[in-house]
């Protein structure tokens, strides 16, 4: 996928109007509770992470959000308008949303332009973007080739061109960059950026933690059916208070100088590696250390700092 | 509802079934029938050439009637399963689209297909006759090309609703190959076997209203009842009251043959949002 935007020189403005609000969501096939009491709140102009082992809730979730299956109990409203009720409102509500499904599925014997104008027609939009679409996506070179043709890749990038279309104010995506390259990834990640910078509001699930932990405004944690935690990277990893872990590199003959120097403070393991030493401490023990190591001058040759990864706060919350 | 969200589902069947020559092959084979059996139908008797257009027109019924029931199935029994199966039903029910927009355009679309198909087919064949026959015999044909697309619109109206019923794809392809034996073979039979077993206590009344029940006995009602010489030729004539026999009212039934089916498939598939 081309980047063909530079990033916004101002940083993206996060509007404070709630787009997606659910409100004791509930999903229940039979005994099965797949979705039980769901509270979310999606800020305009957002890019919210959504993430969760498999069988978390989170598809059932994304399915409720879009209206595709309804709610056992609870309420989702996009834009103030209640998902799922028929007439009039449902069309409005469904032309403001782009949707990229989990593997997207399209039709084989179609061109990738052939596809758009498909999927034009049912939004209600002019074909003249479907050419400019392809393009921002880096499939310009392959829109009169079939979909049989393509890649898991350039299917990828097609089914996003789709939910690109018209221009919507709200994307769901599921598991976007499954099969893309780190540069289409990239790519991909630029094109986000851009839309963010017009305002629009983005659902996002991935696998990838470490794909979308320095790309997500906020996120939540599924699991069992429940949003274990919400909120920043940072603030979760704040409210998870997992240890950190600084290496500091130094000569094996100062190790113990290092040791030493810490020896009053309330840190964890203090473990001599090859050329470093690795200290874990808790959060509020980070500057103190940070201290005491500057009172070792000269002896100190490198730092550096390793916080929790989204990983780490991830099982933290999960298991 | 929206016409323009059923003509767009409509149009990209119809052009589906152009594109991979699915409906020129129809086409083809339309022709070839209705030519041969114009041409040789009556060389088993010695003779070869066009004899009349009562006899071409009883010939071909008996063959359409095995075929175009067969041909709908195969072409609609996976409209809307094919989909989910295929995982591609979401992305099309996130879009501005009702599941019934979504029905009516599978069947509209598909529907297009077959007729065009048909009249393609036997269309060429009258084309290529017509110089033999009169308007009296065109009329005749016109109507058999007509009951035709009707016969075909019925079945493919089934082949839809056990479309959206079936759970998946296998199932739903032995469903249509059951619903097929049930209607051109197995139901006429069955008729008869209650009027031999009861030695016609039971049925011979109803049993011109039993006929009403399968698309497929309608369609040869209506058009056996059409010429006098074939009238005779079937026994069915004589227990078959004339007044059941107005064309207008086969054509009520046929009509109630193509509509029952697809609303039914449409309150399943709307019931639908609430399972899936």
């Amino acid at each position: 996928m081309a980047d063909i935007s530079p990033a916004p020189s101002n940083p993206p403005q996060t509007g404070t109007k709630p787009v997606i609000v659910a409100r004791g969501v509930r999903k229940h096939y039979g005994s099965i509770h797949a979705v039980d009491g769901v509270d979310l709140e999606v800020q305009e102009g957002e890019l919210f992470g959504l993430i969760g082992h498999n069988g978390a809730g989170k598809s059932t979730m994304f399915k409720m959000m879009l209206g595709l299956i309804p709610v056992t109990g609870g309420e989702i409203r996009i834009d103030g308008a209640p998902v799922g009720g028929a007439g009039g409102d449902f069309r409005t509500v469904r032309r403001k949303i782009g949707y990229l499904p989990e593997n997207v599925v399209l039709y084989d014997n179609l061109t990738g332009l052939e596809t758009l104008q498909f999927f034009a027609k049912l939004k209600g939009v002019p074909a003249r973007d479907n050419v400019t679409l392809l393009e921002r996506v880096g499939l310009i070179h392959a829109a009169k080739r079939r979909v049989r043709e393509y890649s898991k890749g350039m299917r990828q990038r097609l089914g996003f061109a789709q939910a690109l279309l018209g221009k919507p104010r709200i994307l769901f995506l599921d598991e976007p960059t499954t099969g893309l390259d780190p540069e289409a990834i990239r790519g991909f990640y630029a094109i986000l950026r851009q839309l963010k910078s017009e305002g629009v509001t983005m659902v996002i699930t991935s696998h990838i933690l470490a794909e979308i932990q320095e790309r997500v405004d906020r996120l939540a944690i599924m699991a069992a059916g429940k949003v274990q935690a919400t909120g920043t990277v940072q603030a979760l990893r704040e409210q998870m208070d997992l240890p950190l872990w600084f290496s500091v590199r130094v000569d094996p003959a100062d190790f113990e100088a290092v040791r030493a120097a810490l020896g009053h403070l309330p840190v964890g393991a203090i473990e001599a590696r090859d050329d470093h030493v690795a200290v874990q401490c808790q959060r509020d023990t980070k500057m103190a250390v940070i201290t005491a190591l500057a009172t070792l001058d000269g002896k100190v040759r490198d730092l550096t700092v390793r916080e929790p990864s989204l990983e780490d706060v991830f099982f933290g919350f999960s298991d | 509802m929206e016409f323009s969200q059923i003509a767009a589902i409509a149009g990209k069947e119809f052009w589906d079934r152009i594109r991979n020559r699915w409906v020129l092959a129809v086409a083809l084979v339309f022709t070839a029938f209705a030519l041969s059996i114009a041409y040789f139908g009556a060389a088993q008797q010695g003779s070869v050439g066009f004899r009349s257009i009562e006899v071409t027109i009883a010939s071909l019924v008996s063959l359409v009637i095995y075929l175009i029931p067969l041909i709908a199935l195969v072409l609609g029994f996976d409209a809307i399963v094919g989909e989910r199966e295929r995982g591609s039903l979401d992305l099309l029910l996130s879009m501005p689209i009702t599941r019934v927009e979504l029905l009516l355009g599978k069947y509209l679309g598909l529907a297009g297909a077959l007729a065009f198909s048909t009249v393609a087919g036997f269309g060429l064949v009258g084309v290529v006759l017509s110089a033999q026959l009169d308007l009296n015999a065109l009329f005749h044909y016109f109507g058999f090309m007509l009951s035709s697309v009707l016969l075909g619109c019925a079945f493919l109206s089934l082949a839809v609703m056990l479309s959206v019923f079936a759970a998946d794809r296998t199932r739903a392809s032995g469903l249509a190959i059951a619903m097929w034996f049930f209607f051109v073979l197995i139901f006429d039979l069955l008729l008869l076997g209650v009027l031999v077993v009861t030695a016609g206590q039971w049925g011979g009344e109803a049993l011109p209203y039993m006929l009403l029940l399968n698309p497929a006995d309608v369609f040869r009602i209506l058009n056996i009842f059409s010429l006098e010489d074939v009238r005779t030729l079937y026994g069915l004539a004589t227990v078959f009251p004339p007044a059941l026999a107005q064309p207008w009212l086969l054509g009520l039934v046929m009509a109630g043959w193509i509509v029952v089916p697809l609303a039914i498939a449409a309150w399943r598939f709307r019931l639908g949002a609430g399972r899936a």
